[in-house]
């Protein structure tokens, strides 16, 4: 009984109707942070001492990373959810997690190369932190290629969620990296034991375009896990009316 | 939690902790090859082969700045609290190259000790501040004696 509602949300169907319902909010919730924090951050927040203005990356730079590590542990979450309790919303949520993880990756990793320029003097350099980070774009985009190699889905959902619980060993790894190793990359800005290393005029926007960007996040998957979950379904009864009706 | 189920539980576990396990063997196999270059106490302790490119990181010396009246030509020492290393550039530097802020330079390290670099990267830090902030604190120096690099 005590796991009913677990399985209950496993229902494909069942998610697909509750979760128009929840997309209008996090859409507006997400273009109302992202409005403030990108006004905030790159209008009204005061310029760095060494770096002047093109420090201002970071409003877009650490929220993708963030999210890109965070959307490879729900992707793994969620391809062991699917392996362990055979739920098949689990797969389909492990699958959508796959390239909207590949396209904020991208993001970090090019939003780090234009700052790179002006501040190392490169833009790319081979040191853990990058190399690590450059793994785990190859490992979602890993994830999309296995996800369309096999004819039958759930040999693909099996195979993308053990490549999924393997790869989470990287994510230790991209987010330790700076501390274990000398590399060009600095050290963590925000941290969680201790007071974080940003003016607090530069860091409440930058936790501005953190909440919006989970809440961005958050809709994309859903809309992208909705898109899967019709296109997994449409034999069924319920998919089936409901893409009638659309018609 | 029905057996089944359980078992694929621990099979999961399992196949994430031996896969850890693997690459954390391999990552620790290789820790002297992960640092991306090499702070000047390794050259001081003799452990930075000559005439290889490798890479040395560390802070500016304030006042160790030397550039020649008639080239591009910069001398400059950096450190890590430890030792000192003498470092010869002769291309121009990037933009947040400073006295007191760390630097990572690339090139080969000569027999009498000092390192012929052929580029020179500016490592930024972690704090960010407002000019004003910055002014108002005394020693703006990001790196020196005992901060990590």
């Amino acid at each position: 009984m005590a796991w009913q509602w677990f399985h209950r949300l496993g229902s494909p169907r069942w998610f697909y109707e509750k979760s128009s319902g929840w997309l209008p909010w996090l859409a507006g919730a997400s273009l109302l942070l992202l409005a403030v924090g990108m006004a905030w951050g790159l209008g009204f927040a005061p310029q760095d001492a060494k770096q002047g203005n093109s420090y201002r990356i970071i409003y877009i730079h650490v929220p993708a990373a963030f999210l890109a590590l965070a959307g490879y542990y729900l992707m793994a979450i969620s391809g062991a959810i699917g392996l362990i309790w055979k739920m098949k919303l689990s797969f389909v949520v492990m699958r959508a997690a796959a390239p909207i993880g590949a396209a904020l990756t991208f993001v970090a990793l090019f939003t780090g190369a234009v700052w790179g320029k002006p501040t190392w003097g490169t833009y790319w350099v081979w040191d853990a932190r990058i190399t690590s980070m450059l793994i785990l774009f190859l490992l979602y985009v890993g994830m999309i290629a296995l996800s369309r190699a096999f004819s039958r889905e759930q040999l693909a959902d099996k195979a993308c969620a053990l490549l999924a619980l393997v790869g989470t060993v990287n994510i230790p790894i991209i987010y330790k990296s700076v501390d274990w190793w000398f590399t060009l990359h600095q050290p963590a800005t925000i941290k969680l034991t201790e007071s974080s290393s940003i003016d607090p005029s530069m860091f409440y926007p930058l936790l501005t375009m953190i909440a919006g960007f989970y809440c961005f996040y958050a809709w994309a998957l859903i809309l992208q896990t909705r898109t899967l979950v019709l296109q997994r379904e449409w034999r069924t009864q319920w998919a089936s009316q409901l893409l009638g009706e659309g018609r | 939690m029905h057996p089944a189920r359980k078992q694929r539980l621990i099979l999961v576990l399992v196949l994430v902790a031996l896969s850890s396990a693997a690459v954390g063997f391999v990552t620790y196999a290789m820790r002297n090859n992960m640092d991306y270059f090499y702070a000047p106490s390794a050259f001081a302790a003799g452990e930075v082969p000559f005439e290889k490119r490798i890479r040395a990181g560390g802070c500016v010396v304030p006042g160790s700045v030397r550039r020649a009246g008639d080239s591009l030509d910069v001398s400059f020492a950096i450190t890590d609290g430890n030792a000192d290393l003498q470092v010869v550039f002769d291309k121009i530097l990037p933009d947040l190259f400073a006295e007191g802020e760390a630097a990572v330079v690339t090139g080969e390290l000569m027999r009498d000790g000092t390192m012929r670099a052929d580029q020179v990267l500016a490592k930024h830090d972690e704090n960010y501040t407002p000019p004003e902030v910055a002014e108002s604190m005394a020693g703006n120096a990001s790196c020196g004696h005992g901060a990590r690099i």
